[in-house]
């Protein structure tokens, strides 16, 4: 199920998961959003950005608990919650946002 | 798997324990064994990880993977803190044997919650003997 | 004749049986979990050195080793990396191959 953006393809799992993490651009994380009829606003590009950062040290997707929690250390405790972040990311933060990051699916996330 | 995820289970708290006895790469156990232990963080229940044996090396320092064209997957350890596990032991002869110390192994921490968010290190060296009788004490023992 | 060994010394007898049995002046080539025979301040390097006086030459994947966090500074003295052009140099090299698995 590629996806086609501006001309070019970029190859993505059955579930819409971007293959190669190097292929994100923030114009693909709009895209995709878009798909899904989404508009990305501040709120989401700060989650979105942080599950980049948390990728790239740590090399995994986090579990939507550990997400919750680091958000509300980085971004305060009224952002720390899953109320917030659900209505951010309403298919699940972090099946959803960790999409339009480009990041595979978190582990055990089913 | 949310309700148990949520603390809203029956409330029945085991301790598990999950054993890594191999080196990485050359066969899957270690990749294997990290992958359940970020799931089963979620169920909340008492883990502790040790590595012995050749399990030291998957904690070694400097993994270079670009040449074997594997995902270096050591930096997922660092994350262990944030999945609220930490009581990982290293057995000390097992270290010693393959001519390492703690210096040779990442630094793997937690956050105190109940100590002003201090962070402390989640590495435990312990001997054979210690080591023995945390097995003993332990629910359910994973070996990987 | 080339010897390839590509257990851990430490959970396998790999190793050893490859020792006690390649003859004398053989090559002897580590890879995948079988490096960590070469890091330096085992047990295992008076089984190298052993080797080495009877002309046995020792080979590391570097590749593997690397990814085990075993950089050359930590493999043991007389052990000679290779990269994957080496590895095919030395297969080409030898008449026969064995490996023990």
């Amino acid at each position: 199920m590629p996806l086609q953006i501006d001309g070019k393809t970029y190859e993505t799992d059955e579930e819409g998961y971007l293959a190669n993490l190097g292929d994100w651009t923030p114009e693909l994380a709009t895209a995709m959003a878009t798909a899904d009829g989404a508009e990305l606003e501040d709120n989401h590009w700060e989650v979105i950005n942080f599950l980049r950062e948390y990728y790239e040290e740590y090399q995994i997707a986090p579990a939507v608990r550990v997400l919750t929690k680091a958000i509300g250390k980085k971004l305060g405790k009224d952002k720390g919650n899953s109320k917030y972040l659900y209505e951010l990311f309403p298919y699940g933060p972090a099946k959803q946002a960790c999409k339009y990051a480009g990041l595979p699916k978190p582990t055990g996330c089913v | 798997m949310d309700e148990a995820g949520n603390g809203g289970g029956n409330g029945v708290t085991k301790k598990f324990m999950y054993m890594n006895r191999k080196a990485p790469y050359g066969t899957v156990y270690a990749l294997e064994s990290l992958e359940v232990v970020l799931i089963a963080a979620a169920f909340e229940q008492d883990i502790s990880v040790v590595f012995a044996d050749d399990g030291v090396y998957q904690l070694m320092k400097g993994q270079d993977t670009e040449g074997i064209g594997m995902k270096n997957f050591s930096p997922a350890y660092a994350a262990l803190g944030d999945y609220d596990i930490n009581k990982i032991y290293i057995e000390r002869e097992s270290l010693e044997e393959r001519g390492l110390s703690l210096d040779d192994l990442q630094a793997l921490t937690w956050e105190d919650e109940d100590d002003d968010w201090k962070e402390k290190s989640s590495l435990h060296l312990v001997g054979r003997d210690e080591l023995a009788a945390l097995i003993a004490e332990q629910d359910i023992v994973l070996s990987f | 004749m080339l010897h390839i060994v590509n257990k851990s010394p430490f959970e396998r007898n790999a190793l050893e049986s490859c020792l006690r049995l390649a003859a004398d002046g053989s090559a002897v080539l580590l890879i995948e979990d079988g490096v960590v025979a070469a890091a330096s301040n085992t047990r295992f390097g008076g089984m190298l050195a052993d080797g080495m006086k009877r002309d046995l030459k020792f080979f590391v994947l570097s590749h593997d080793a690397a990814a085990r966090g075993l950089a050359p500074e930590r493999l043991a003295p007389g052990v000679e990396t290779v990269d994957y052009g080496g590895f095919v140099d030395l297969v080409t090299s030898h008449d026969t191959v064995q490996s023990w698995l």
